[in-house]
């Protein structure tokens, strides 16, 4: 009942509140169409120049994606090179091919390099030459990078958007003394976490149904596996930055200092959340990964969306998130201790 | 006159040799007083001299360091207690982003008002304060009186056996105070116990009682006509000031 009471109160607050209600809502659904805008685009068509090479080798490279342009000394393709207008030249010299690369973005460099191997492996089919049969056990060839990283992404706003609306919301609850003024009313402690939980729960789904409907069927982000888990992955993500982000909230005085656990509680868990790969990281590193909700909360979000995996698959991760919002309940519950002691 | 003993089932406050520290500052020192039941007992005191402190006390959202509180014949802090007990804090404690009715709303239904009654009663209140008119209003639209009238309102919501208010009139003009005293009186007639805070001298002649605190101490409790005559002075202020002692 009096948890009703507070899921009413934190609805029509959300209601009056329409900036906070559109950040919650449109800015995670506005920052995905850019990042599927931005990573979805062709791959990349490399610039190459060339000076003086055999007639046989142009044709080759033109079958690859790949944009040629001829110089008639390497000194005018160099300075194509320092300006930019090529990423690299190929030159020949006693009977080889030289390659020269602009060189500072690793991804074209990338591209160009893999584009001469196969150059080179076409014109000469000697016994390396053997063709592997490719078959993707996930994905596939036309997967995107934002396919990949899009889960990751989705986990990213469930637990960030939540954890500094539902943070601030608690501190002003704080600053203003309408906490004070809530305990001199018969309401429980837990009942005041039950009823956050609850409030921003109700909210949070409804954000999670949005952005999940608008990744998979407007920015068409690969889904494999069934919409009701990835939900329950959001609701559970969503709910472990609640009730962490609330907990926090008693660190902080002001709206500013709340900001400030971003750079501290945010940030580093977007690092092990998926985007950068963590086997290579150094052992201990990887350890710390293993107290991060995002790193659970995108483990579970990939294996649905991309590998297709059932309930079953995700319970260890909803059972560590579920482990994690309950230790952080517990913990909101002690520290309402410092506003009343009973 | 002073509604005294009028209630046999009314309730009072004991407050027994409180001390309340703040690391290792003592801000409430020995306190030792009674409220009695359906009485309105004045706490007089300057800025800083533990007025809220002890009213928090009082209103079972802060525990003594040593001694007790009993209310009701009960130890505080309590939570069953707390849905007997009206509070309204010094600061406004109100959700700025709803209207006062949402507000209203909110700590009626934490107490456990519902239906056609809570409907009623929130409306009794409204009527009561003078901000019937602007009960659909945003709080954030609300001048600073306004504000305390509704905090007012919310603390009476209930119909709470013991109604402790920190500075009630701060920002009330002398026509709603004066309102406001006689619905008080009429409150303490039918049975509730109240208890007020407050540094305007001529408030603290309307209660049946008052107690001087000063640094944290009590250094006086009385009928304001009983404290004026053992001062062997004519007004509060230097009654006040007398028991303080500082002889004016
Ligand atoms: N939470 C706290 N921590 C530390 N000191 C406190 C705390 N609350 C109050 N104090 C100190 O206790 C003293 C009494 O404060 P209190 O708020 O009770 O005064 P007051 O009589 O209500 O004053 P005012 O009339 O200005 O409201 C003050 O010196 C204040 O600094
Ligand atoms: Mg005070």
């Amino acid at each position: 009942m009096r948890v009703c009471a507070l899921v009413v109160r934190i609805w029509r607050q959300f209601l009056h509140d329409k900036r906070t209600l559109m950040l919650m809502l449109v800015a995670p659904i506005l920052i995905l169409t850019l990042v599927s805008l931005v990573f979805n685009g062709n791959t990349y068509k490399p610039k190459i120049g060339t000076v003086d090479v055999p007639a046989m080798v142009t044709q080759r490279l033109a079958q690859e994606d790949v944009s040629l342009v001829s110089y008639s000394s390497t000194n005018s393709a160099l300075e194509a090179l320092k300006t930019q207008t090529i990423d690299a030249y190929i030159s020949w010299q006693d009977g080889r091919p030289a390659v020269v690369l602009e060189g500072s973005d690793p991804s074209k460099n990338k591209a160009i390099l893999l584009d001469l191997q196969q150059m080179a492996e076409a014109s000469s089919p000697g016994p390396t030459g053997i063709q592997p049969k490719i078959t993707y056990l996930y994905g596939s060839a036309k997967m995107s990078s934002f396919d990949n990283f899009g889960p990751a992404l989705i986990g990213f706003f469930a637990f960030f958007f939540v954890f500094l609306v539902a943070g601030i919301s608690f501190l002003k609850e704080r600053t203003t003394g309408t906490l004070q003024r809530l305990v001199a009313t018969p309401i429980r402690r837990w009942e005041i976490v039950a009823g956050y939980v609850a409030g921003f729960g109700l909210f949070t789904t409804i954000q999670a149904i949005l952005i999940a409907w608008f990744c998979v069927d407007i920015l068409g982000m690969m889904m494999n596996g069934r919409l009701i888990n990835l939900l329950l992955i959001t609701l559970l993500l969503s709910i472990t930055a609640l009730t962490l982000g609330t907990f926090l909230s008693s660190f902080a005085n002001s709206e500013f200092q709340m900001m400030q656990f971003i750079p501290l509680v945010i940030v580093p868990q977007v690092f092990f959340s998926g985007l950068f790969n963590i086997d290579t990281m150094a052992v201990w590193l990887r350890w710390l990964s293993k107290i991060m909700p995002l790193y659970y909360g995108a483990d579970a979000m990939r294996n649905v969306m991309i590998r297709g995996k059932g309930f079953t698959d995700i319970v260890m991760d909803l059972a560590v998130l579920l482990a994690f919002s309950l230790v952080f309940m517990v913990l909101n519950v002690l520290t309402l201790r410092k506003y009343r002691h009973v | 006159m002073f509604g005294k003993g009028s209630r046999e089932e009314g309730w009072g406050i004991q407050v027994s040799h409180v001390d309340r520290k703040f690391g290792k500052r003592l801000v409430l020192q020995d306190i030792d007083f009674e409220v009695k039941p359906a009485e309105i007992f004045g706490l007089l005191g300057p800025s800083g001299s533990g007025k809220t402190t002890l009213v928090k006390l009082m209103a079972g959202i802060d525990r003594p360091t040593s001694g007790t509180v009993v209310v009701g014949g009960v130890q505080m802090p309590r939570l069953d207690m707390l849905g007997k007990i009206g509070y309204m804090a010094q600061s406004d404690a109100l959700y700025a982003e709803l209207t006062a009715k949402e507000n209203l709303d909110f700590f009626a239904s934490l107490f456990g008002l519902r239906g056609r009654g809570r409907r009623r009663r929130i409306e009794e209140v409204m009527e009561l304060v003078h901000l019937t008119d602007s009960m659909k209003k945003r709080v954030s639209t609300y001048s600073g009186g306004m504000k305390r009238r509704l905090s007012l309102a919310i603390a009476m919501l209930h119909r709470p056996r013991i109604l402790i208010l920190d500075e009630p009139t701060v920002g009330i003009d002398p026509a709603l105070r004066v309102s406001i005293w006689n619905e008080l009186r009429d409150m303490s007639q039918s049975g509730t116990t109240i208890l007020v805070t407050t540094h305007v001298m001529d408030e603290a002649e309307k209660c049946h009682r008052l107690g001087m605190l000063r640094d944290g101490r009590l250094i006086a409790v009385g009928t304001p006509g009983e404290l004026k005559a053992s001062a062997n002075v004519t007004t509060i202020e230097e009654a006040f000031l007398a028991f303080g002692g500082v002889r004016g």
